[in-house]
């Protein structure tokens, strides 16, 4: 354990969830503004989204006749859901004390639980297209979870322990090797974040199209401050896909101390490992039509597939 | 083809039947023949031509002296057979909807405005009626005042066929829609996401053209007709023309036939162009749909400068167009033409290179050959499922008489067809152009407009870029309008729409629906 882990590591790690939440709107827009550039459109401001959220907190909540406590309460527990499991994957710095008292598995289930509320949010008010929405995410997520479980098992078994800042403090002490169960690992955690945020070839975030949509169908219902949580949580939860991906991949430059200059360092090495990976993103939304709802089953089987083959490299090839 | 040998394959499918037809009178509604039939022999007629391979093309009816005419069109090898029936006021017609079924809406169409009565109705529930205007009230009848006393109540008792079973789900959709679309309103009953029936329920856009049409002069019929539904202006326009100047014994000089045929070519490149992309964004394949709607705006954009309406509404009048073109423009739109038809084919070369578009594409809202037969749809929807039939091609009016037409063929009968037929189209319609502007006749654009001063009625038919467009014209004896039914090809096509969905997946229908592209406001008219 690195000897910061007094108040100032308690304090720089709740800076860190502030600074995580300010800016996943910033990553959102980063995709999409790459995503508009690829299209030769013209690209939203890069503060857009925050004004959109500030609109939506402004408004008045229009809340059908039918919605229960549950469709009230459930935006407050998927965002704080989503800020929870925020606070607890290694961002800038790589220690941080709340990764001690929760592990890749609580964050696993914290996502899980945000996704729990949601569907019943969708299903809540009683309209088809919220049921479809939580019929679908329901699905999806019985065969997303599995995957994403597997690559969190892969990677506790390399690094012998679940707790997300000891595997990427086990990464940085290693030497730099090309490991197969890592690569599968990534592949299978991309395919699964894909998912898991509803982007293209999953899910369309941009569709006014009902009769398609699987996340945004939960959420058809939601107005004002309520909207907002909502679409702030999905915001935050493609950042923190992102940021896992990249963390505990290629943690390179994430900074161990709370010296100033490698903290500087680390916020320079995260924020061009984002942009790249929302580039690619944003590249493989342009190049790839959405796929038949049907498929998506196939798509997350290769994605189990992929982690089920990562951690039986590490076993057979890597296994000491 | 003449007329009496396009129709020997329907007389001896009469004879058959046993059924004496009165002669056929080829002049008064040329270029379609005409029959006057007996209330009796409605149904054997439709049966003969059902017989003789006929394609079934509209029915629409109108106000008599004592009661009400109803009229049905058919149509084989490129000649149109329209068949015409006097029925006393209490008196009901034979329905042909258990021969036709396409002739299902249009005949409780015709019941909802006009109070004409069918026995053995197959489906007798209301259709184009909602809650605007009583049971009894029938708003094409001379003795209705068409204001509206009161805002219209929901419509929402309309009796929907019902799905019973364990797991079956029934998914309500519109007639509000999220996307910029007109309102209509589906019923899908599905098992999970598999659509196991889908019924439509339109009429939302209903804006009583049939009624507002009466009265009108020849100008104002014309601005009408390019109002029945907007992406449509100037095929509707030229119909209503067409059937106006037939009625009326108008010749429209050569330039302004071109002209006309001109302005159509470009509404269907325009439409096209934007409804690719549209298929595509739907599949999520947002980069099509940018590029296209690029390819559209220029075009549009064009059509505005030239002509002064990006849709060109109100270019086609009685007796020719609005406005001549310069040599200039005709310059710029020869240009613009070869210009535009590599950019449109290298962004549809990389669309079917794209394997994950390619999938969702194909084998998606499959109509078969038979099936597209049986309803006899028209237009792209046609093309693609077997159905060539082209007005422009198989019953050529000026100038597409002097023209050579291609016409793309597909058989899958799938979204995939259906959009491959279109970019086909665009194609042809650029070398279309091209050779309009090349060979474009000198002399007047318009003839001048004398109305008729007896009673007499025409007929129109136009290839609109959904397909066929039929449109039926009266006169009364003061040069003004008494009757006007513009057939829109959504139609025919609306019903394949129900068809095609069934055992597809839930999310699969907007492509299905937008591969079609129906119109709500040329079918609700």
């Amino acid at each position: 354990m690195a000897d910061y882990l007094n108040l100032a590591g308690w304090l720089a790690a709740l800076a860190q969830t502030v600074l995580f939440v300010a800016i996943a709107p910033l990553f959102a827009n980063w995709v999409k503004r790459a995503k508009c550039t690829l299209q030769n459109r013209r690209p939203p401001p890069w503060l857009q989204p925050y004004r959109d959220l500030r609109r939506l907190f402004g408004k008045e909540v229009v809340l059908a006749h039918t919605a229960s406590h549950v469709f009230r309460i459930a935006p407050y527990i998927v965002f704080g859901t989503a800020v929870l499991a925020a606070s607890i994957i290694p961002f800038i710095l790589a220690e941080i004390p709340f990764a001690a008292m929760a592990d890749a598995i609580v964050l696993v289930g914290t996502l899980a639980l945000g996704r729990f509320f949601l569907a019943l949010a969708g299903l809540d008010v009683g309209t088809s297209f919220g049921g479809m929405g939580s019929s679908r995410e329901m699905t999806f997520a019985a065969l997303a979870e599995p995957a994403m479980l597997m690559v969190v098992f892969t990677l506790a078994m390399l690094a012998s322990s679940t707790n997300l800042s000891t595997v990427v403090g086990f990464f940085l002490e290693q030497p730099l090797a090309l490991r197969p169960s890592l690569l599968f690992g990534l592949l299978a955690l991309l395919l699964v974040g894909i998912a898991e945020t509803g982007r293209i070839p999953v899910d369309n975030p941009a569709t006014h199209l009902e009769l398609t949509m699987i996340h945004e169908a939960m959420i058809l219902e939601y107005t004002g401050r309520h909207l907002a949580l909502m679409e702030y949580a999905s915001q935050l939860k493609l950042a923190i896909y992102a940021v896992l991906t990249v963390n505990l991949f290629l943690p390179w430059g994430i900074s161990r101390t709370l010296d100033p200059a490698s903290v500087g360092i680390a916020v320079l090495a995260l924020t061009a490992k984002l942009a790249v990976l929302g580039a690619l993103l944003a590249l493989a939304e342009t190049l790839v039509a959405k796929m038949r709802l049907f498929r998506v089953p196939t798509f997350l089987a290769v994605a189990f597939t992929l982690s089920l083959i990562g951690m039986l490299s590490f076993i057979m090839l890597e296994g000491h | 083809m003449k007329p009496e040998e396009a129709l020997l394959p329907f007389l001896d499918a009469c004879r058959r039947n046993g059924v004496e037809p009165a002669a056929i009178d080829f002049v008064a509604l040329a270029p379609a023949s005409m029959l006057v039939a007996q209330p009796a022999q409605w149904r054997e007629l439709a049966y003969a031509a059902k017989t003789a391979t006929m394609r079934w093309c509209a029915f629409w009816a109108q106000e008599a002296v004592g009661g009400f005419e109803a009229f049905s069109c058919y149509e084989w090898g490129g000649e149109y057979l329209v068949i015409r029936c006097r029925l006393a006021r209490d008196e009901a017609l034979p329905s042909v909807a258990s021969i036709y079924p396409s002739a299902d809406r249009p005949e409780r169409h015709a019941h909802d405005l006009l109070g004409l009565h069918f026995s053995e109705q197959p489906d007798p529930r209301r259709w184009t009626r909602h809650r605007a205007w009583d049971e009894h009230e029938y708003p094409l009848r001379s003795d209705f005042a068409a204001i509206p006393a009161k805002p219209t109540p929901p419509d929402h008792e309309y009796p929907f066929v019902q799905a019973h079973g364990a797991g079956v789900v029934e998914i309500p959709v519109g007639p509000v829609h999220a996307g910029i679309i007109e309102p209509g309103h589906f019923r899908f009953q599905a098992l999970g996401e598999i659509i196991l029936n889908l019924e439509e329920h339109l009429g939302y856009v209903h804006k009583g053209v049939e009624k507002i049409a009466v009265g009108r002069d020849a100008a104002g019929l014309a601005r009408l007709a390019g109002r029945v539904s907007g992406d449509s202006t100037v095929a509707h326009a030229w119909a209503a023309c067409q059937a106006m100047e037939r009625a009326a014994g108008i010749e429209v000089p050569a330039r302004g036939q071109w002209l006309r045929a001109l302005l159509a070519e470009r509404e269907r490149i325009a439409n096209h162009l934007g409804d690719i992309g549209a298929i595509c964004n739907d599949a999520a394949f947002a980069f099509a749909q940018y590029q296209l709607t690029r390819l559209k705006e220029d075009w549009v954009r064009e059509s505005g400068a030239i002509f002064g309406h990006r849709l060109l509404m109100d270019r086609v009048v009685p007796g020719g167009t609005a406005d001549d073109v310069t040599a200039e423009s005709a310059r710029r739109m020869i240009d613009s033409a070869r210009r535009i038809g590599p950019e449109a084919a290298e962004i549809v070369r990389i669309l079917e290179d794209s394997e994950s578009l390619e999938d969702r594409l194909m084998r998606t809202g499959r109509l078969d050959s038979e099936l597209a037969a049986e309803l006899g749809v028209v237009g792209y929807v046609g093309k693609a499922s077997g159905q060539l039939f082209d007005v422009r091609a198989d019953a050529p009016y000026a100038p597409y008489d002097s023209l050579e037409v291609r016409v793309p063929h597909y058989r899958a009968g799938d979204v995939a067809a259906r959009a491959k037929v279109r970019a086909e189209e665009i194609t042809i319609s650029l070398e279309l152009i091209v050779k309009l502007l090349e060979s474009l006749p000198d002399g007047p654009h318009r003839a001048e407009w004398r109305a008729p001063d007896r009673v007499c009625e025409g007929i129109g038919m136009v290839e609109g870029w959904r397909g066929e467009i039929l449109a039926y014209v009266r006169f009364d004896d003061c040069g003004r309008i008494a009757r006007f039914f513009p057939r829109d090809p959504s139609w025919l096509t609306w019903p394949a729409l129900e068809l095609c969905v069934q055992g597809n997946i839930v999310p699969d229908f907007p492509l299905c629906n937008k591969s079609i592209n129906g119109s709500y406001s040329g079918h609700d008219l």
